[in-house]
């Protein structure tokens, strides 16, 4: 911990010098929150089955700068998905590539570009959301998100924009020794918007790091935002990601999330109705094996009447892995008419895998219907027999009821191609074998 | 909400407490506070063995070094430890012909408790604990036929010093938590119960508590022990009186089920919960947890939660034994400004263990309910199962019910199942009720003791009756 406040100070005019008040401002109460809370430990309820500072070592390389390693992202990335049209970008070690024009603008009014340069360009859009829903008192890695990351994604999409073309996201960690890295993204939807996003993470090489995301996305009145994440890094990796929506009037959100490498993961997504009406749906899929750790947190703050909210995270879990869900929803006083559903199901495949669940409700207001569930078992012994009553070979029949409990969450992608990739990659994870695209050159385990 | 309905909530929760008299009889008391001296004072007041002493004051030194758990979801200012009386026992002057003072019997008498063996018919032996001492065991001789001791802690603590070295703190060691550190320390008396080898207790075992005194705390030390195939019953039931300070209730529940044995255990809980505007009422923080220690033995815990102003409560059992069973069954009811995080811990140790836990919790006023259980599977735990459901009702928009389970599996040949509801009365039941000549208060009391029968049924006879009466004293009228 004292590593990184040494950082700030060391660089304290770098990261301060070039910004407007308002993020000088905010690195300087960042870090002092920070020093305050710190990176939480196993006596912090929320993450207690997660130490996470075993994970962020002290000997890892931590650089303020891009990356120097010179590179052409099309000899290593590319993606195959047929049919698959999207508005691509690769960031490296959280960094856009400086090669590349770091802002785009589109005719239709869209820009994506990196978030350091759009602070320069548009600080009217930037002071208005960013750093805004972010909790940067009370959660250390937050607040040292916002100390110390110094690039990321800003997207932005503008009034009425309806974005047929989804925007893929691609985070890669490439580097030849252990490294932390931080990176910092915005994502605002405008008013009567619609966007889809898609966002994978990989890794290049088998060295270690540790990676600490944090993204906010706005959702603005009536507006749809469709969040795919996919978690495909190699299991030497380790990251906390953030992710903080705020929702307007009428508004959508949903998210799936997609875990199938990693060696330690841990995902906070959290999200606040922040007006009446709004619909939200999260959806997660972790298939874990070997050593991993993936825990996943969800917070779904209901502030006003009539909203709804859905929710079902699935797990399958082998080996010495283990899993880790939290899903908390909170019902304010006045959000009279509330629906919240929320399901965690876990098929535990071997003796030294362990799931802890924590489904939480927390209720303030009589008007709602809430429920939840949390199950822990294993595959059909019916459904089994029943297969293999028909000629199909016990691994066969395993396989087909896993992928078939596995794409109750796939089937929740609104991308056609997305989805049947999404559908084969599952069930090449359910075989062993390495689940990536044939083009990729991204090694994963 | 019409205007209807809300008088009729006026009403009905104006109802009162109707245990809260005082009874005005000599008490005596130890010195206000708590240092080592008290400790020493409860013992020797106590006149108990040496070894006793030592572990109080081992408890109590522990206890300094220990911080109040403020993890629950409850909200109280801090407890004064040095403000409390740790030590008052009612004196009794004049021994009368049934060797109970008159005022005391006329106390319990109020209460509705037989203390006089002629009420045969009741056919419940019961232990009376007023503050700090047991008043009278009824029963003990009949009992004693059948080896059966069933005494107060104390007398077994003088008479029975094997079992209490074997089995006193072995369920909850005093380095538990803060409150069983505390109890430990200044326990001055309990039930003591133990079943010999195949017997059946032919009757129910029932122990009631009361505060009386001022400024006292209770602390009562319960512990059961079942051997090989043997049952019993056991109830528990408690009152205060009307008080506008808030006292402190911290006991200790042990239960140990040996190979074959069965112990149920039922409370109805019905401290002083406070006046309208949250003053006064009881400070509930107990600590119960039972031992599967045989195989295939069985605890079954039963509460109805109706009193105190903060109850912090989570009766458990470690199942041990292969193909032990363990159950709880819990109806908790908040009203005006009461507070309850109650549930329950279920650890399964041993193969083939099952659990099953149904807890129905009701909030009304500015009441708030929360739920708060743990259902723990280890690694060698093979083909255990547990199946938990939780269901709240609300009612009226300013209370709140929350709902915290903790599941953790280590083993793939387990089953676990959560589920958990919380909502209003539906519109529709109370139409179908009014539509059929039934008025709103009457339909409500309807539903909310058929949402509660699940729980309710598990409740012996005698109980079961006194359970549906609170229930409609404590809740009817809140319409949601």
């Amino acid at each position: 911990m004292n590593r990184f406040i040494e950082i700030f100070e060391k660089n304290k005019s770098n990261l301060i010098s070039d910004n407007s008040d308002y993020l000088k401002i905010l690195r300087l109460e960042a870090i002092e929150n920070f020093k305050k809370t710190g990176i939480p430990t196993t006596k912090n309820e929320e993450w207690l089955h997660t130490d996470i500072q075993k994970v962020i070592k002290p000997e890892y390389a931590f650089s303020l700068e891009p990356p120097k390693i010179e590179y052409n992202i099309d000899d290593f990335f590319k993606c195959d998905v047929p049919q698959l049209d999207t508005y691509m970008f690769v960031i490296i070690n959280g960094w856009f590539p400086q090669q590349l024009k770091l802002i785009n603008e589109y005719e239709n009014g869209l820009i994506v570009g990196s978030i350091a340069e759009a602070q320069k360009k548009y600080p009217e859009i930037v002071e208005k959301y960013f750093s805004k829903y972010i909790d940067n008192a009370n959660d250390g890695l937050s607040a040292l998100n916002t100390a110390l990351a110094k690039d990321g994604i800003f997207i932005y999409v503008p009034e009425n924009l309806i974005l047929e073309k989804p925007i893929q996201l691609v985070y890669i960690v490439y580097s030849t020794e252990d490294i932390i890295v931080q990176h910092r993204n915005l994502i605002v939807a405008e008013k009567n918007s619609q966007a889809k996003i898609v966002i994978c993470d990989h890794s290049l090489h088998f060295n270690k790091s540790f990676t600490n995301a944090a993204s906010e996305i706005f959702v603005g009145e009536n507006a749809k935002v469709d969040y795919y994440k996919i978690q495909n890094s190699s299991n030497n990796t380790s990251q906390n990601t953030i992710t903080q929506v705020q929702q307007e009037r009428s508004s959508k959100f949903l998210s799936n999330v997609v875990t199938l490498h990693g060696g330690f993961i841990r995902n906070n997504l959290n999200v606040k109705q922040n007006a009446e009406g709004c619909q939200t749906n999260l959806y997660g899929l972790y298939l874990s094996d070997k050593e991993q750790h993936i825990d996943n947190h969800t917070y779904i703050e209901h502030a006003f009447p009539n909203c709804t909210s859905n929710e079902k995270y699935k797990g399958i879990l082998d080996d010495k892995s283990e899993g880790v869900f939290r899903g908390k929803i909170l019902v304010q006083p006045d959000a009279q008419k509330t629906t919240a559903y929320q399901a965690n199901n876990n098929l535990l495949l071997s003796d030294s895998a362990s799931v802890n669940s924590e489904p939480q409700l927390e209720i303030y207001a009589d008007d709602v219907k809430c429920s939840h569930g949390a199950t822990i078992g294993q595959l059909d012994q019916d459904a089994l027999f029943y297969l293999r009553s028909r000629g199909i070979s016990n691994e066969e029949a395993r396989m087909m009821l896993m992928h078939t409990y596995a794409s109750e969450i796939i089937n929740k992608i609104n991308i056609e191609p997305l989805k049947e990739r999404m559908n084969d990659l599952v069930s090449k994870r359910l075989r062993g074998e390495l689940s990536r695209c044939n083009h990729c050159f991204i090694k994963c385990c | 909400m019409t205007n209807d309905h809300n008088n009729i909530l006026n009403e009905l929760t104006q109802s009162d407490y109707k245990y809260g008299f005082s009874t005005d009889i000599e008490t005596e008391y130890a010195p206000k506070g708590l240092d080592e001296s008290t400790v020493r004072y409860i013992w020797e007041k106590k006149q108990e063995p040496d070894f006793m002493l030592d572990i109080r004051l081992k408890a109590f030194r522990y206890w300094k070094k220990m911080h109040e758990p403020r993890w629950a979801h409850l909200k109280y200012p801090a407890i004064d430890y040095q403000d409390i009386f740790y030590y008052a026992a009612p004196k009794q002057n004049k021994p009368t012909p049934t060797g109970v003072d008159p005022e005391l019997k006329k106390t319990f008498d109020k209460l509705g408790i037989s203390l006089e063996e002629q009420l045969l018919l009741s056919g419940v032996a019961v232990d009376a604990v007023m503050d700090s001492i047991s008043v009278k065991t009824t029963f003990t001789e009949t009992l004693s036929k059948l080896g059966i001791i069933f005494c107060s802690i104390n007398e077994a603590i003088k008479n029975h010093p094997d079992l209490i070295k074997k089995y006193l703190g072995s369920v909850v060691p005093f380095t538990d938590n803060f409150f069983a550190a505390l109890n430990t320390a200044v326990f001055s008396d309990g039930s003591f119960c133990y079943i010999p080898k195949g017997v059946r207790c032919p009757m129910e075992l029932s122990t009631y508590f009361r505060i009386n005194a001022l400024k006292t705390g209770q602390f009562e030390r319960t512990l059961i022990i079942a051997d090989e195939s043997s049952y019993v019953s056991y109830l528990e039931g408690c009152t205060a009186p009307v008080r506008d300070e808030n006292q402190l209730h911290a006991a200790v529940v042990e239960i140990i089920a040996l190979d074959n044995a069965e112990v149920k255990y039922s409370t109805v809980q019905n401290w002083y919960p406070g006046n309208k505007e949250g003053k006064g009422g009881i400070y509930n923080f107990v600590t119960k947890r039972g031992i599967c220690k045989g195989k295939k033995s069985k605890i079954s815990w039963t509460q109805v939660e109706t009193g105190s102003a903060i109850t912090w409560k989570y009766p458990s059992c470690v199942l041990k034994g292969e193909g032990s069973v363990g159950e709880f069954y819990s109806v908790a009811v908040t009203n005006n400004y009461q507070q309850a995080d109650t549930g329950t811990k279920m650890i399964h140790l041993g193969k083939n263990t099952k659990s099953t836990v149904i807890s129905k919790g009701i909030s009304a006023g500015k009441g708030q309910n929360t739920y708060r259980g743990l259902i723990k599977v280890a690694r060698k735990a093979e083909n255990s199962r547990n199946y938990t459901q939780c269901d709240s009702l609300l009612m009226g928009d300013k209370c709140g019910a929350h709902t915290f389970p903790y599941i953790d599996v280590k083993n793939k040949t387990s089953v676990v199942e959560h589920e958990a509801t919380t909502s209003k009365i539906s519109e529709d039941q109370l139409f179908y009720c009014q539509q059929r000549g039934i008025d709103t208060e009457n339909a409500i009391r309807l539903i909310v003791n058929g949402y509660a029968k699940e729980v309710l049924n598990k409740l012996p006879m005698e109980f079961a009756v006194e359970a549906q009466k609170l229930l409609s004293v404590s809740l009817e009228g809140s319409v949601g």
